[in-house]
């Protein structure tokens, strides 16, 4: 036997879609801001499309059936723009769960025996909860992708090598020193150690959070790196806080030079090249 | 067989590594290298590798025991040229080469060990001028 309710749901198309805008209009967290209206109503006609030409009685309870991949598709690509659009994720499974109500509504218009009104909508019920966590599946990834994709632009903009004199480079820090970000600043250290045939660089880390022994571990590495590349390794912006933990996890820091501020290490720096820095002297005043 | 050059420059040792260094050459370079550092009797070495783009472990341990065998025969070892490739690489294999003097090029270097060497034997500069 072919189900009924099915058949009811799919001649009822645009009854329950009008149901579900309302449903969503009405809610409070509408996003207007993110999405027009027009937009929303498109992308709910063509959700409500694909899962009623592909709901049949077999399928109804099994969300996980092949006939669904299109809905899923769909549902993907929606939370997956959602995600990138900035709706929270509440606004997204309101979004899917509100399609629940306009097909249960439906289908308790439509249909009298009790009975069967209830066996219909707890099927109907598991089978968009399938499709809820789906979304936030996929709402997750693309969040995650975000996410992803900052963190490569905070690695690609955070790690400057700045000429400060002739022969010193200076390289700020800023944020989380890991395997791969300590990777990223040694070569491109190193790279312009050889470029600019300088002697000195100065790592200044006050910008880094907190020192731990893995982050301690991986600025010895970048000074050893450059030692080898023949220039001095010069650390700065060494925090109160930082000392405090770097001696109390027992890190030996002794070989390295290290300063309490990017001037002092430019300083120090001077007088390795032997350099001065003297006022100007106002020759006027002196005359006079 | 393949031989490394070793140069003598005035009272230093000059090595220029053209080739990549394989395990047997790198041997022989080092029995070579002490030979010529007892018979000149030089006060530096100056070992170039700016041509070596790959290094392992053992090529880094074999740079290491040049530079502290010189050390020992009161030679000074500069190492000049390293690609920032080498660099990471041999800081990735946990051989920082402690003990070894680097130089960005084979000019610092020079300046390098004659500035240790005037330090060490209080040599007037006016030695290195009569070249």
């Amino acid at each position: 036997m072919k189900n009924e309710s099915i058949k009811v749901l799919q001649k009822k198309k645009t009854a329950i879609l009008e149901l579900w805008m309302q449903n969503q209009l009405a809610e409070e967290g509408l996003r207007e801001d993110l999405m027009s209206n027009d937009d929303l109503r498109v992308q709910s006609e063509e959700l409500l499309d694909a899962l009623l030409a592909n709901l049949s009685d077999e399928n109804l309870s099994n969300a996980q059936s092949s006939h669904f991949d299109t809905v899923l598709d769909i549902l993907a690509g929606i939370s997956a723009s959602r995600a990138k659009q900035g709706f929270s994720p509440r606004e997204t499974g309101a979004y899917v769960f509100s399609l629940k109500d306009a097909l249960i509504d439906t289908l308790q218009q439509e249909i009298k025996d009790p009975a069967t009104v209830l066996a219909q909508t707890i099927r109907i019920g598991k089978l968009i909860d399938n499709f809820g966590i789906v979304t936030f599946e996929t709402f997750i990834k693309g969040r995650e992708e975000v996410i992803l994709r900052q963190t490569d632009e905070i690695t690609d903009i955070s790690t400057p090598v700045i000429r400060v004199w002739d022969g010193v480079l200076a390289l700020p820090i800023i944020g989380t020193l890991d395997s791969s970000r300590t990777q990223i600043v040694m070569e491109n250290l190193l790279q312009e150690i050889v470029e600019s045939g300088s002697s000195i660089a100065i790592l200044d880390i006050s910008g880094v959070p907190a020192v731990d022994s893995l982050v301690a571990q991986h600025l010895i590495k970048t000074v050893s790196a450059t030692r080898l590349m023949g220039a001095e390794c010069i650390i700065s912006g060494i925090r109160p806080e930082i000392a405090q933990t770097v001696v109390h996890l027992g890190i030996d820091l002794s070989q390295i030079i290290t300063k309490a501020s990017l001037a002092s290490a430019l300083r120090t720096a001077f007088n390795m090249l032997q350099l001065e820095v003297v006022k100007k002297r106002r020759f006027e005043k002196e005359n006079a | 067989m393949e031989k490394i050059p070793i140069l003598r420059m005035g009272p230093f040792l000059l090595v220029t590594i053209q080739v990549d260094l394989y395990d047997r050459l790198a041997e022989n370079l080092e029995a070579d290298l002490v030979q010529m550092v007892s018979k000149t009797g030089a006060m530096g070495v100056l070992i170039d590798i700016s041509a070596v783009s790959i290094i392992d472990s053992f090529m880094g341990r074999i740079i290491g025991n040049i530079a502290s065998m010189s050390k020992i025969m009161d030679a000074e070892t500069v190492v000049v040229g390293m690609q920032p490739a080498v660099a990471i690489t041999l800081i990735e294999l946990g051989l920082p080469l402690k003990g070894v003097q680097c130089a960005l090029n084979v000019e610092r270097g020079m300046d390098l060990l004659r500035a240790k060497i005037a330090l060490n034997e209080g040599t007037p500069d006016d030695y290195f001028d009569t070249e």
